[in-house]
């Protein structure tokens, strides 16, 4: 009896859990790729059919990806200036990328293998930048920024990209040193490497992997990031950055086809990038989480 | 200890003329340089840009300062007044602006936790296709959250929007939803807020797939024999997760709220993006940067995110907690 009744409740659990397992799977996919999509499908599509039927993909014939080569082209070529804005976020993000991997390479080698005094406070800093809201400290480097000449140029960008990043670098990092054992650089040392041979000769090209996926994620970071080029940037139109160049043109009166193009156009490196590099930077990010 | 081990072998080192136990004291020395000198390019960047400004804030939150006033301020011009703070806490709108960014952060949280459980629950077994599951769902999250905007806006556009569209054809609308606009409609005598829904649902569509990310790998560390054993002695599935995994998970869990409550607190990106603060989505964050930048008043501006920041203490006090019993 009660055998019976607790099986029929299995039961039903159980094939509830598949339909909705089912279910979150697939609301999932589409959540994901959704959106981006509909972007895509709408930056190859003439606007007057779009506006004609917003639901319809495009047929064959119809596809147009002129929107593309318009947005990408300068102002004066009669586009809108978007191949300008990716070299600027390129150069950016660029250098957002190689001084924040130099730091924090040097910084995670020290927190992993050498014990000295203050060691403990690279931890208290992850967490300080990485909480401390954003907007607040937009205030105050706005208002020091505008004061020493910074605001309106790429350097200040880099400078504060380059704090932001520094810490979640190199908590990334340091997983990827603790796991390049110490016997190694013992031998090396033993053979007359000072402390920057062992860096460069043995630590480096074994970390290598995970050290590209910190620089791939930092990249990520600069070249995504909104608040702070909008707060310094949003005068220069000769300066923006990809994604104050998208969100200013959101705006105008810019023909939607075109908008997509951009969006979907400084979507592409990012989640290539990212899905090349997924394995890597998802053990990177995820290293503290199976400690429960 | 690696570093005890070290030192021995190098000790022993051949052609080391000095005695061993000095070699030590050097070496010893000789790391506590190198630690600080490898730390100090950090540490400089983050105390210039995150630490000096924190107290920066602190001191322009106390001056009556406009924007304009910047270029000629000298430090015989600072003084300490309370009246940012008092103008900023009497403002109009100021309180519905609290209320507003705790709902948002509230909201954002379980429904982003909630969705990134479901679905790292969802994928616990393989099946073909998995691994690119596990990818495609992360791409919200990597992103730039100004394409994800812009898509969006289109997708809720009143006029072409596929979102409206879709509602007239399959669920018989009569008029469009202005999505990022609409302050409140009445669905079956509950009145809705729409516009803000339509940014939690923008955030947690945008964050889910970070917390699913460290619930996977959490999950992935459950040894499978006591859940074996449950499933053995009787259990049923959902038992099974709230006596079984529901415990293993719930640290990570409790970590992954306080961040994303931390973090979408002070969200500015996505509610500036969407709706500009308009149909009742004004959150504390754009109000700091309408005072910085609208309205050009400096020293307001700073209050706010002073008195943010002094809110945002209490998680952050649970979060290091949490931290030091070394959940993360």
């Amino acid at each position: 009896m009660t055998a019976g009744r607790r099986w029929d409740r299995h039961a039903v659990e159980r094939r509830v859990l598949a339909v909705a397992r089912i279910a979150v799977i697939a609301l999932a996919a589409a959540a994901a790729v959704g959106p981006l999509f509909y972007g895509a499908v709408l930056s190859v599509r003439p606007f007057a059919s779009f506006v004609a039927d917003p639901l319809a993909l495009p047929s064959l014939s119809e596809i147009d990806v002129g929107a593309y080569p318009t947005a990408l082209r300068s102002e004066e070529e009669g586009g809108f200036g978007l191949a300008r804005f990716m070299r600027n976020s390129l150069y950016v993000a660029v250098w957002t990328t190689v001084l924040a991997v130099a730091c924090s390479v040097l910084g995670a080698y020290a927190a992993v293998r050498l014990r000295f005094f203050g060691r403990d406070t690279v931890n208290g800093l992850f967490l300080a930048v990485y909480l401390f809201p954003g907007i607040v400290l937009a205030v105050p480097l706005f208002v020091f920024f505008s004061r020493v000449g910074l605001t309106g140029t790429l350097t200040g960008l880099v400078l504060i990209y380059m704090a932001q990043t520094v810490p979640v670098a190199l908590y990334m990092l340091r997983g990827y040193f603790q796991a390049v054992p110490a016997g190694v650089e013992e031998a090396a040392e033993v053979d007359g490497c000072n402390r920057l041979q062992v860096i460069v000769r043995v630590v480096l090209p074994m970390a290598l992997p995970g050290i590209t996926a910190t620089a791939l994620y930092v990249f990520m970071i600069a070249w995504n990031e909104f608040l702070f080029a909008l707060l310094f940037l949003v005068g220069d139109r000769e300066r923006w950055t990809v994604s104050l160049g998208i969100a200013r043109l959101g705006e105008f009166a810019v023909p939607a086809p075109v908008l997509m193009a951009g969006s979907i156009s400084i979507t592409v490196p990012v989640v290539a990038g990212f899905l090349l590099a997924q394995r890597l930077l998802i053990s990177g990010l995820t290293a503290g989480a199976e400690k429960g | 200890m690696t570093a005890d081990g070290r030192e021995r072998r190098t000790g022993k080192a051949p052609g080391d003329r000095r005695p061993s136990g000095r070699r030590g004291l050097t070496r010893r020395a000789r790391e506590e340089l190198h630690g600080r000198l490898m730390v100090a390019p950090t540490l400089l960047v983050v105390g210039a840009v995150v630490l000096l400004p924190f107290v920066a804030v602190l001191v322009l939150s106390v001056q009556e300062l406009r924007l304009i006033e910047i270029r000629s301020l000298g430090p015989a011009d600072l003084e300490v007044s309370l009246a940012n703070f008092a103008r900023v806490l009497s403002a109009s709108g100021f309180w519905d602006a609290v209320r507003t960014t705790v709902v948002y952060a509230t909201a954002t949280t379980v429904g982003s936790l909630g969705a990134g459980l479901a679905l790292a629950l969802a994928l616990r077994r393989p099946f073909r296709g998995r691994g690119l599951m596990r990818g495609l769902a992360l791409v919200p999250y990597v992103l730039p959250v100004v394409a994800a905007a812009t898509i969006w806006k289109m997708l809720l556009d009143p006029q072409y929007g596929a979102v409206n569209e879709a509602g007239r054809r399959f669920l018989g609308w009569e008029v469009p939803i202005n999505f990022l606009t609409e302050h409140r409609i009445d669905v079956a005598g509950l009145p809705v807020p729409v516009a803000l829904s339509a940014v939690i649902a923008f955030e947690v569509w945008k964050s889910f797939p970070l917390a699913f990310l460290f619930l996977t790998a959490r999950l992935q560390a459950v040894p499978r024999d006591v859940e074996e054993a449950a499933v053995v002695d009787g259990a049923s599935p959902l038992h099974v997760f709230r006596h079984v995994l529901l415990p293993q998970l719930a640290g990570v869990l409790g970590v992954l709220a306080v961040l994303r409550f931390i973090w979408s607190f002070q969200n500015f990106n996505d509610v500036y993006l969407l709706t500009g603060g308009a149909g009742g989505t004004e959150v504390v964050a754009v109000r700091v940067y309408q005072e910085l930048v609208t309205r050009a008043d400096v020293g307001s501006a700073a209050a706010l995110g002073v008195l943010m920041t002094a809110a945002l203490a209490v998680p952050l006090l649970v979060y290091l907690r949490q931290v030091r019993k070394g959940r993360l």
